[in-house]
């Protein structure tokens, strides 16, 4: 099992000092997204410019480590992209948790959400991996 | 079979101050599982029991020597298996004190006995305005089923709720069950808090008003001596994985009167003695209940669990399990970041320890203490009301079989202040 390194220094410390847990007063989108069975319930907001650049994204709620950290991370990830990158990153993140192979460069694009890796094989917290990710997703389907 | 003659176990028998020493373990030897593995620290027990070898391999025997559908055929190997099926019948009506094997219906789990009881006593009792009784405290096994019942049926569904230690007082009882009140299911042993419900002083006060006792004894059969005359209630489930044999098998015992008045639930093969394009005769108790091909060798494997049972000895388990789950709870509430559900008595306590760490979500301890090799539960474990009611949203839980020892808990422990590190270190 590599459950040490899903929780290590990367993952940790998005949890205890979290860069983009708060709220958005001008947010042009916000989405909850809830693990009914582990409890884990999210709320993302973000906000998108008027060129189609996501210039912001915030979250907040309650959860496990995994599904926190994982939203902090996905929210340095996003802040900047366009919208067709964010949707690229979404797909990259969700074959990566999968247990797909990807590329180095895949890899890079990735950066911190890349420690989220080995969850791959701990298929009972994939979904807590993947809340902040399906729950953007719901949010750049309605863009 | 020869199950009887040939020694299940390979520990020596001993007595209830012999066997309370945790720091040996005669029985892990029993357990291919755990004694393969010296760093592997089993506490799900509660979840699903480890089966000693003899099970494994009485399984293994039916397939290699009877198998044969349990179906009272005309052949050798089929009269066999029929034969297994109704001497598991009576080892089963022996080790809960029935009065007869008929009373015994083996059906695919507790799950499964619940229904069955739910599904046929609201046939045969609910009508509008009537009510059913459960917990809080429910599994949801024994939740659902009487929630779907009583709507069924027009009844009205009402939860008992316990003190802040989990037991329940004769007044809640009293004042809940009334003379509109057909059935008081509960749990024998809870499956979060591990206390013992008054079962006795329920089932005198459903009877009282007329109405019928059923006990949820998933938790209760693995660990201590059940006695359906004493406890006094009129059915009683439980699981055999939780009782150290297969997966796949349950119990439903039942008062027979009552199992006899009863309309069956699963209808189809073997249940019946006669069908026309009209209708049906069913078969007598406990067939009519025993619908389809039965799990046969798994009966046979649960047989064989139970003699294991005997031969350890009852009050060995009960001794043991006591020690351990006392010296988990002392070691668990020790732990400033821990916090421990339930009462404070140890001694009130079966086989389960709930508790949460501070600021650290159950599945993230999960995970983190598989990694030391240590296995516990987390989540609501199946009781979201009772978790709605202390008002945790999940929780952690540690549960202890005879077969566990000091070295198990003692690597919880280290392993939950190596979780506590791995959050705390990284500030």
């Amino acid at each position: 099992m590599d459950q040490n390194s899903i929780y290590g220094p990367v993952l940790l410390d998005h949890v205890s000092h979290p860069d983009h847990a708060e709220e958005l007063c001008d947010a042009t989108h916000t989405q909850q997204g809830v693990n009914p069975t582990c409890g884990d319930d999210l709320t993302i907001s973000m906000r998108i410019s008027d060129d189609g650049t996501i210039e912001d994204v915030v979250w907040t709620g309650s959860g496990c480590a995994i599904s926190k950290g994982s939203a902090d991370i996905m929210a340095d990830l996003l802040i900047g992209e366009t919208l067709d990158e964010a949707r690229h990153l979404s797909d990259l993140f969700g074959r990566m948790v999968r247990g797909e192979e990807l590329s180095e460069a895949e890899k890079d694009e990735l950066d911190e959400a890349m420690s989220l890796e080995s969850i791959s094989r701990m298929p009972a917290r994939v979904k807590c991996a993947e809340l902040a990710w399906r729950t953007m997703d719901e949010m750049l389907k309605e863009v | 079979m020869d199950s009887k003659k040939t020694p299940l176990t390979k520990a020596p028998r001993l007595d209830a101050r012999e066997a309370s020493d945790i720091t040996k373990n005669p029985y892990k030897v029993d357990f291919s599982l755990l004694a393969s593995d010296e760093n592997l620290h089993y506490l799900d027990s509660a979840a699903t029991a480890q089966r000693p070898e003899a099970v494994v391999e009485a399984q293994k025997r039916f397939y290699e020597n009877v198998n044969a559908n349990a179906l009272r055929g005309l052949y050798e190997l089929s009269v066999e298996a029929t034969q297994l099926v109704e001497d598991a019948r009576q080892t089963v009506a022996r080790f809960i004190h029935a009065k007869s094997p008929r009373e015994v219906i083996f059906t695919k789990n507790t799950t499964e006995s619940l229904n069955l009881a739910a599904h046929s006593l609201g046939e045969l009792l609910l009508k509008p305005g009537d009510n059913v009784v459960v917990s809080v405290l429910e599994h949801h096994s024994n939740f659902l089923p009487w929630q779907i019942a009583a709507k069924a049926h027009g009844a009205e569904f009402r939860v008992i709720h316990p003190n802040k230690d989990g037991h329940f007082t004769e007044e809640e009882l009293a004042e809940k069950i009334d003379d509109r009140t057909k059935v008081v299911a509960i749990a024998h042993v809870s499956n979060v808090l591990g206390t013992i419900a008054p079962v006795e002083k329920a089932a005198e006060i459903a009877h009282a008003h007329g109405a019928v006792c059923v006990l949820d004894a998933a938790q209760s059969v693995p660990h201590m001596q059940v006695d359906v005359q004493k406890l006094g209630c009129d059915l009683l489930a439980f699981s055999a994985h939780k009782v150290f044999g297969p997966f796949g098998v349950g119990v439903l015992w039942g008062r027979l009167e009552l199992l006899e008045a009863m309309p069956p639930f699963l209808t189809g093969g073997e249940m019946i003695d006669s069908v026309s394009e009209e209708g049906a005769v069913w078969a007598p108790v406990p067939q009519k209940f025993e619908s389809g091909t039965m799990d046969a060798a798994g009966i046979a494997g649960t047989a064989v669990a139970l003699h294991y049972l005997e031969e350890v000895g009852m009050e060995a388990v009960e001794a043991r399990e006591k020690a351990l789950v006392s010296y988990l709870y002392q070691q668990l509430s020790a732990l400033p970041f821990v916090h421990v559900l339930g009462p404070k008595d140890a001694s009130r306590r079966v086989g389960v320890v709930s508790f949460t760490v501070d600021g650290i979500h159950p599945h993230d301890v999960a995970s983190l203490l598989d990694s030391k090799h240590v296995c516990i539960r987390a989540g609501h474990h199946c009781a979201e009301p009772l978790h709605v009611w202390v008002g945790a949203e999940s929780t952690n839980r540690a549960s202890v079989a005879f077969y566990n020892d000091k070295a198990d808990i003692d690597a919880l422990i280290e392993a939950l202040t190596y979780v506590w590190e791995v959050f705390h270190g990284s500030k």
